[in-house]
């Protein structure tokens, strides 16, 4: 596992389940000194979780970025897991809840949506998967 | 990180005490399946109280973990979710069915005093009534 943080970034390759452990500690302590909530840190977690076992569900393995945002005065962590898979055949349907090809492992993307304030899927046959999600800091 | 399992009276108490990996859990499901016959337990309490999260997979695994134990014989409380946690489960349609969930420990061995008894010493051989 490589894990390299340039500019408090993390990236790291998920290529068994092992992998997941050490990148979920770490983006939570990320997400925590940015200054989310608990709640809203374990939502990130989980999106991060679930989008690594996708990955490792349907292509075996693939690359998980973390990388924080700024816009304006607004902070926020993006989350990038890009796949050299299979691909998925029909995204619109992958969207639906209760929707798995892969026997139920996985909740499936509308979960993963649902935890994050911003949601990308670009899936092409043969050439792999990348989902894309947003996560920003509310004001309190 | 293996998860203590403590044999309290006719109970089991496991307290996950971090984050656990996958292996982790899996480990812990298999402990305690074979612990409840070996120490012939009526009920186990799963602690959660320091986990970090609850994804697919540890809901899954647990769930596994309590359904076995009652194949067993034995009752299984799951004891310790985080707000937090219980509030993103909800959100990626994530739940327990069929388990039985308390607030915390206390809770846990209260439930689990109402819902087992001990379990009876098998007689020896040739002490009960053959007829």
């Amino acid at each position: 596992m490589s894990n390299e943080r340039p500019h408090g970034d993390i990236r790291v390759t998920i290529a068994s389940d092992s992998d997941l452990l050490a990148v979920r500690q770490s983006v939570r302590a990320l997400a925590l000194e940015l200054g989310f909530s608990v709640t809203q840190t374990v939502e990130i977690v989980t999106a991060l979780s679930e989008m690594a076992r996708n990955m490792l569900a349907y292509a075996g393995r693939g690359e998980l970025v973390v990388q924080r945002l700024r816009k304006g005065d607004r902070q926020g962590l993006l989350i990038t897991a890009r796949d050299e898979g299979p691909g998925i055949p029909d995204v619109q349907k992958a969207m639906l809840d209760g929707y798995s090809t892969s026997g139920g492992l996985g909740m499936g993307l509308p979960g993963i949506r649902r935890l994050m304030d911003d949601f990308t899927i670009v899936s092409a046959l043969q050439k792999g998967t990348t989902v894309t999600v947003e996560k920003w800091l509310t004001h309190r | 990180m293996e998860v203590p399992i403590l044999k309290q009276g006719n109970y089991l108490i496991a307290s996950i005490q971090s984050a656990l990996s996958d292996s982790d859990l899996a480990q812990l499901r298999d402990a305690l399946v074979e612990r409840v016959g070996r120490l012939r337990s009526r009920g186990v309490i799963i602690d959660l109280t320091a986990l970090d999260i609850l994804d697919s997979f540890a809901t899954r695994t647990l769930r596994d973990t309590a359904h076995m134990i009652r194949l067993r014989g034995a009752e299984t409380v799951i004891v310790g979710m985080q707000p937090e946690v219980a509030f993103t489960m909800v959100q990626l349609g994530l739940s327990l069915p069929d388990i039985a969930t308390a607030l915390d420990l206390e809770e846990g061995l209260i439930y689990l005093g109402r819902k087992t008894r001990p379990r009876e010493v098998p007689r020896a051989r040739g002490q009960t009534g053959e007829q």
